[in-house]
């Protein structure tokens, strides 16, 4: 294990917080940068932290210790993760691990001696479509295998800068295999702002010239755009795509109506939900429509600043969408003076640091400001206190680009598209077994069945819909269709061939749950040990029906109790499996009586060694 | 006259404080002794359950081997076991041991500890072997209720005894649920 022997220069550290302001909100960003310059967050950089933002060292480590991304201990020159979802598990990336381990010399989790490297498992990474998947040094790392592996190896024991690594192992492709009426082609940037904001400009203003009819000083036509453009957002009846499907409009409207000072936009790309990958899509591709879809938010509620909170693993397209905002504020499509109107809004992009629950909208915010990610209480909602507990729109990144399309092309033809209560099209995250993974986008209403057909996937015996606090479907289920009406979903579908062992599958989103409970409230930080315990115990062969039935009360007690949308999610699967799949269940219970999950003569190996016994009364 | 239920009792690694909180129930006893009798149990000083008996009740976690075969022997002759108080719950203050290694525990008390004399191990075949942790009854036999607290006041644990015995489900109210 390597050990820290000389404090490192704090040089890094001072140039990064001259880059921030002396604002408590910087915490996180700063921390993650210091995370990126040394590999950990030495203790002197939490002296100057601390110092720097006037926190104290305690809140300082409590952020540190929050985020998987971020450590106290030094992780080596190179950081390998290797992502951990069960759809990589399929594709092998478990033996990947150890092999790499293996190459390197080094332990699962622990840094080589030499300071050199090390590896570990993390959550989703959100390249399932091209798995196994993992990120080194902050960068992602796609369709990962043994060849691959044995090259790591070599390059990190040659010491050969990543830009140096061969840039086929950090290609990330769209695989976007079906497009619908939505994101056929990338919209021309500024055209659903432009349409957004003429829409002020009917019969009576016609002769006024457009630059005029949006100015804000000319009071009007300026306002009749923004309402023009909420009611067209009533009209298309847009739900909310992160899963949840709150209608768009209302939360705009409320958020326009409070009285504040200032409102805020956050865009959602947090996208922790294991199996979930379309907002990278969305944010490579169609970065312009997001964007354009906050900024018309920002037009419509009266806000100036919006963020883009992204999670870590995405890092790679830092570049990417810096470059994409500086080329709007370029083209006077965000800054001070929008499009010639006046309509001052701009965007930050802020880093999330590894955590699922920071994609809950209130943890999210809490994130923003720099805090642990932990929900917060239930009302008032954000859209009346959010960011900085001001009024505060947030919405998933494929939310906003719908938005940006009602803009451009109305309510009317949007709600043409899906079904009654379900409005447009969405975007569908395929992984798993079948033969094309990717993106599809279909009008809602389409069945899970036609879904299968399309990407060679018919022969599943199940799809996990909407991630793992979602809902596992059986084969007789593939009629049922993907719309709010019936499976309402964030666009996740796992699938899983006749192969496989769906109690895997429960071990696997178990284990995530307890790495992601917050720990915010007792329900779910010790009932998502309690049931890890258990599955695993039952995994080990040693469950008995008595397990089960402890594992379905404590389901039950999550359910009822646990504090946020995480903890009262986490149960989903497991009831799912063992009302649909017992079967998997069924082989593993051997007993019929309980039994201990520890061996109870090993349990007394260390006391024979202490007293030298081995006598009839020293075994169990 | 219905035949009577039979009580078992025992204290594994507890303190004994949840039978001196069960004997707080006071005259409230003779009732419980019209409709039921104890069998084993350090109230009467019966070493041995004899035949089957209906209701178990255990205070304090398993630290070793003697607090094993005792379990064992309860959940064998009682046709409902009562995990009753903390440690028995959890392991209570006896688990706080656990994040330490038996090694380290016992050197301490043994070798290095103030005032030790003929330092050693003590090793005689008399001696229950620990094991490596303190665990709650739940993690070496199936449990069919718990009663928390520390120790759960007179009034849980009539409440409690009153249904077992009544032959109904016991569901402690939120009263005798809250400990500030």
């Amino acid at each position: 294990m390597w050990r820290e022997e000389v404090p490192p220069a704090m040089d890094a550290v001072h140039a990064i917080l001259e880059t921030h302001e002396r604002d408590p909100g910087e915490l996180l960003q700063i921390l993650i940068e210091v995370q990126h310059a040394y590999h950990y967050i030495p203790d002197a950089a939490v002296e100057l932290v601390a110092e720097h933002l006037r926190v104290t060292r305690a809140h300082v480590r409590g952020v540190v210790g929050f985020y998987s991304f971020l450590s106290d201990r030094y992780l080596g020159e190179y950081v390998v993760y290797i992502s951990d979802n069960i759809t990589d598990r399929m594709q092998g990336s478990t033996g990947l691990a150890t092999y790499l381990c293996n190459r390197l010399g080094v332990k699962l989790g622990e840094t080589r001696a030499d300071g050199r490297a090390s590896v570990h498992f993390t959550s989703c990474t959100g390249m399932c479509d091209q798995g196994p998947a993992g990120i080194v040094n902050g960068l992602a790392v796609t369709r990962l295998t043994r060849q691959r592996m044995d090259v790591f190896a070599e390059l990190i024991n040659k010491r050969t800068p990543l830009p140096e690594w061969p840039r086929e192992f950090f290609l990330v492709e769209d695989n976007f295999r079906r497009s619908d009426v939505m994101f056929r082609r990338p919209v021309e940037p500024g055209a659903a702002l432009k349409a957004a904001m003429k829409r002020g400009d009917d019969e009576a203003l016609k002769e006024i010239h457009f630059e005029e009819a949006v100015d804000p000083s000319s009071g009007l036509a300026w306002r009749r755009g923004a309402d023009e453009t909420l009611k067209e957002l009533y009209r298309s009846d847009l739900r909310g795509r992160g899963g949840a499907g709150f209608k768009a409009a209302i939360k705009w409207e409320t958020c326009r109506d409070i009285s504040a000072p200032e409102r805020y936009v956050v865009c959602n790309a947090d996208e922790g939900e294991p199996g979930t990958f379309k907002d990278r899509v969305l944010l490579t591709t169609y970065a312009d429509l997001v964007f354009e879809g906050m900024t018309i938010c920002g037009y419509v509620v009266g806000s100036s600043r919006g963020v883009l909170y992204i999670r870590q693993e995405y890092w790679y397209l830092k570049p990417h969408l810096e470059a994409v905002l500086e080329r709007r504020r370029t083209d006077n499509l965000l800054g001070r003076n929008i499009l010639g109107t006046g309509f001052a809004f701009d965007i930050d992009i802020h880093w999330g640091a590894g955590a699922y629950i920071a994609g809950m909208e209130t943890a999210l915010i809490e994130s923003v400001e720099g805090r642990r990610a932990k929900p917060r209480k239930r009302w008032p909602l954000p859209v009346v206190a959010g960011l900085n507990r001001r009024p505060t729109v947030v919405n998933n990144v494929e939310t906003f680009a719908d938005a940006a399309m009602v803009a451009l092309k109305g309510g009317a033809w949007f709600a043409g598209h899906g079904t009654q209560h379900s409005a447009g099209t969405k975007l569908f995250c395929v992984s798993g077994d079948c033969e094309r993974p990717g993106i599809y986008e279909y009008p809602f209403g389409v069945s899970v069945r036609e879904l299968l057909r399309d990407c060679g996937g018919l022969d599943a015996q199940a799809v996990q819909i909407s991630g793992p606090s979602g809902i596992t479907i059986s084969r007789l289920e593939f009629d049922r269709i993907l719309a709010y009406e019936d499976l309402s979903t964030v666009g996740t579908c796992m699938i899983f061939g006749p192969q496989r062992d769906m109690f895997d599958a429960v071990r696997n989103f178990t284990q995530f749950f307890r790495h992601e409970s917050c720990g915010l409230c007792t329900p779910c930080r010790v009932g998502t040990s309690l049931l890890s315990q258990l599955v695993e115990k039952v995994a080990a062969g040693k469950g008995s029906p008595v397990d089960v039935q402890e594992i379905e009360r404590i389901c039950q007690l999550l359910k009822s109790t646990a504090h946020c949308g995480l903890g009262q999610t986490v149960p989903n699967h497991l009831i799912d499996s063992l009302l649909k799949f017992r079967g998997d269940w069924d082989k593993r219970l051997v007993t019929t009586d309980f039994v201990p999950a520890f061996d109870l003569d090993a349990a007394l190996h260390q006391a024979r060694e202490l007293t030298g016994r081995d006598d009839a009364l020293a075994h169990l | 006259m219905a035949k009577k239920r039979k009580i078992a009792t025992c204290s594994l690694a507890g303190c004994f404080g949840c039978h001196m909180s069960l004997l707080d129930i006071d005259e409230r006893i003779i009732a419980l002794l019209d409709l039921a009798e104890f069998d084993r149990s350090p109230i009467n000083d019966i070493k041995e359950i004899r035949g089957m008996v209906d209701i178990g009740l255990i205070e304090g976690g398993v630290c070793n081997v003697e607090n094993v075969h005792l379990l064992h022997h309860f959940r064998e002759h009682c046709r409902v076991l009562v995990s009753v108080g903390e440690c028995a719950i959890t392991g209570g203050i006896p688990s706080m041991r656990n994040s330490l290694s038996l090694k380290a525990c016992l050197e301490e008390s043994y070798i290095r500890g103030v005032g030790v004399e003929n330092a050693h191990i003590p090793d005689d075949p008399e001696l229950p072997l620990l094991l490596d942790k303190v665990r709650p009854l739940h993690e070496v036999v199936h449990i069919d209720y718990r009663v928390p607290g520390c120790p759960p006041s007179a009034d849980a644990l009539w409440h409690v005894l009153s249904a077992l015995v009544a032959g109904r489900d016991p569901h402690l109210p939120p009263a005798l649920l809250k400990y500030d």
